[in-house]
């Protein structure tokens, strides 16, 4: 009887598992494996992927070019994940105090943006940043910079807009670790004698920790695949290594080229994550994996 | 108590920062000019121009096939490992979370470089079919958290009420709790929805000839089109994009 019980559950448990299983073992696990396997092929004449096997991918790799440009994606990562952090945090401070009325009106402005189309919030910074846009014509007006003065088609602008567009999804995270905080607790350290600021960095920001590991982690690893935004608004002078998978994938096309270097993309997006679950799981092991933002 | 104004003036500044590009797009996009750096009055002929366009309505058109069928897919996928992961704590479970956990941190263009050259290892020809098919890959993550969410604050004994009355396994599913659960249900579909449509990098790599989809048209345009037209299509996405939230919201309202 009972392992008949058991049985059933069984049964019942892979009826609800194997769809997504297979779907995501099949379109999900397997392609990523390729990836590593396509850089130690040739390539074949019409662009695809020739039989046997070659090192030839990986001199390749060891072109001049590439140290620079895998040098500036992981800068422009790290200062758009640093610059979204110190926005999101007092960010989610305030909304998580707010009374209820305004607190779901400033999160409903929040997430707008992130439900609108990632190519149109692009577009509308190159609007704006354009020689003859708003901001250019403001500036140049308060001479702040000069009439020749390029605001488009370099590393700033590329930071401009990775901020504009990851922003969200930094503050989702650490409101909705702000808004379980007790924030009786600041209060109480305020009483005990800490100053306002001391009370905030020694007592919220410890207190919201794992939101703010899920911030990092949102938005450094999707800004280390970039590749829209620097393809629109920057230059040749502000590629980022998804924009050189992109060429080659594009431009030359040459497959086992392009997944060398995606190869390279993953491990470099492996560490930050293994990173961060490591730390979470030595803080705090009954806890779940990751939790989950807003 | 004194309270610092310093995270009201961020988030305030914050909130400008959000809003003014989009902003200015809509009220470029109502501009006569036809370089839109002067104003000469208010104007809809760019949205004229913009029904004339016929190439944009059938890259809508192939969106829209994409995005209702891949949403009707991964919300059946997503539900039920949302149904898994929620009901059952098994070593199985632990590595399903992550299977569905991790496609939701990595690079797009991690994704759409994979499943481009899985296709043109198995030899499958690129096209809708295959853009369907990495869609339904991204959104089955985004849809069994959401509802796994609303699972983890739904009751349970309501469904054990339910067979306690009599109902079998397959009627307090049917009858019971996918009707309370819908809202979520719902609520993941429309977030799917919006993901679809809206995709552009693993939509690219995996497109082919004859398949473009709208946001791939709007990239050709930033890239090589004329502005006003873009400012009056997005004006009108971001109209559907409004509606389509505020319908959300309305179903998280009335589930909670």
């Amino acid at each position: 009887m009972i392992v008949r019980i058991t049985q059933r559950k069984k049964r019942n448990e892979w009826l609800v598992t194997w769809p997504s299983l297979f779907w995501l073992s099949l379109l999900f696990m397997i392609p990523t494996a390729i990836v590593f396997m396509v850089a130690f092929k040739p390539t074949d004449n019409y662009g695809g992927i020739g039989p046997g096997w070659t090192l030839e991918t990986l001199r390749h790799l060891a072109n001049p070019n590439y140290p620079a440009i895998v040098w500036r994606t992981v800068v422009q990562s790290f200062l758009t994940t640093t610059i979204c952090i110190l926005l999101a945090v007092p960010a989610g401070f305030f909304i998580a105090r707010a009374n209820r009325f305004w607190r779901q009106l400033l999160l409903l402005l929040v997430i707008v943006p992130f439900w609108t189309s990632f190519l149109i919030r692009i577009f509308a910074w190159k609007v704006l940043l354009h020689p003859e846009g708003l901001i250019k014509q403001l500036l140049v007006f308060l001479h702040m910079i000069g009439p020749e003065v390029s605001l488009l088609y370099n590393s700033g602008a590329v930071l401009l807009v990775m901020v504009y567009t990851f922003l969200p999804f930094a503050i989702l995270p650490i409101y909705a670790a702000a808004e379980k905080f007790d924030f009786h607790l600041l209060e109480a350290a305020r009483d005990l004698g800490a100053h306002q600021w001391q009370a905030f960095f020694r007592v919220f920001i410890p207190g919201i920790r794992r939101g703010l590991l899920t911030a990092i982690l949102v938005v450094f690893i999707p800004a280390l695949g970039s590749y829209v935004i620097p393809d629109i608004v920057g230059g040749p002078n502000a590629e980022m290594i998804g924009n050189k998978i992109a060429q080659r994938v594009f431009v030359d096309r040459n497959l086992p080229h392009a997944s060398g270097l995606s190869a390279f993309l993953i491990l470099a997006v492996l560490v930050p994550l293994l990173a961060v679950l490591a730390l979470q799981k030595s803080r705090d092991r009954a806890a779940p994996l990751i939790q989950e933002d807003a | 108590m004194k309270q610092s104004r310093l995270p009201l003036v961020i988030t305030l500044l914050l909130l400008a920062f959000f809003y003014l590009p989009i902003l200015v797009l809509v009220i470029t996009s109502f501009n006569a000019s036809r370089f839109g750096t002067t104003w000469e009055g208010w104007s809809l002929h760019w949205y004229r121009r913009l029904l004339q366009e016929r190439e944009i309505l059938h890259a809508l058109s192939n969106s829209l096939i994409i995005a209702v069928s891949a949403t009707i897919v991964s919300v059946i996928l997503g539900t039920t490992a949302a149904f898994a992961l929620h009901r059952y704590k098994t070593r199985l479970q632990r590595f399903h979370y992550a299977l569905i956990y991790t496609p939701l941190v990595v690079p797009e263009i991690l994704m759409g470089i994979s499943l481009l050259l899985f296709f043109v290892a198995i030899g499958m020809e690129l096209g809708l079919f295959t853009i369907f098919l990495a869609h339904v890959t991204f959104c089955i993550s985004y849809v069994a958290m959401v509802v796994l969410g609303r699972l983890q604050d739904f009751d349970f004994t309501i469904v054990e009420a339910a067979q306690d009355l009599g109902a079998g396994w397959w009627a307090s599913t049917w009858r019971v709790l996918l009707p309370l659960l819908a809202p979520g249900i719902l609520a993941g579909g429309l977030l799917a929805f919006t993901l679809s449509i809206d995709d552009f990098v693993i939509t690219f790599f995996v497109a082919g000839p004859g398949s473009t989809t709208l946001p791939i048209r709007i990239y050709s345009m930033i890239k090589h089109g004329s502005p006003p037209l873009i400012n009056a299509l997005s004006t009108l996405l971001l109209l559907i994009t409004f509606m389509v939230v505020w319908a959300s919201q309305h179903l998280t309202r009335e589930s909670s």
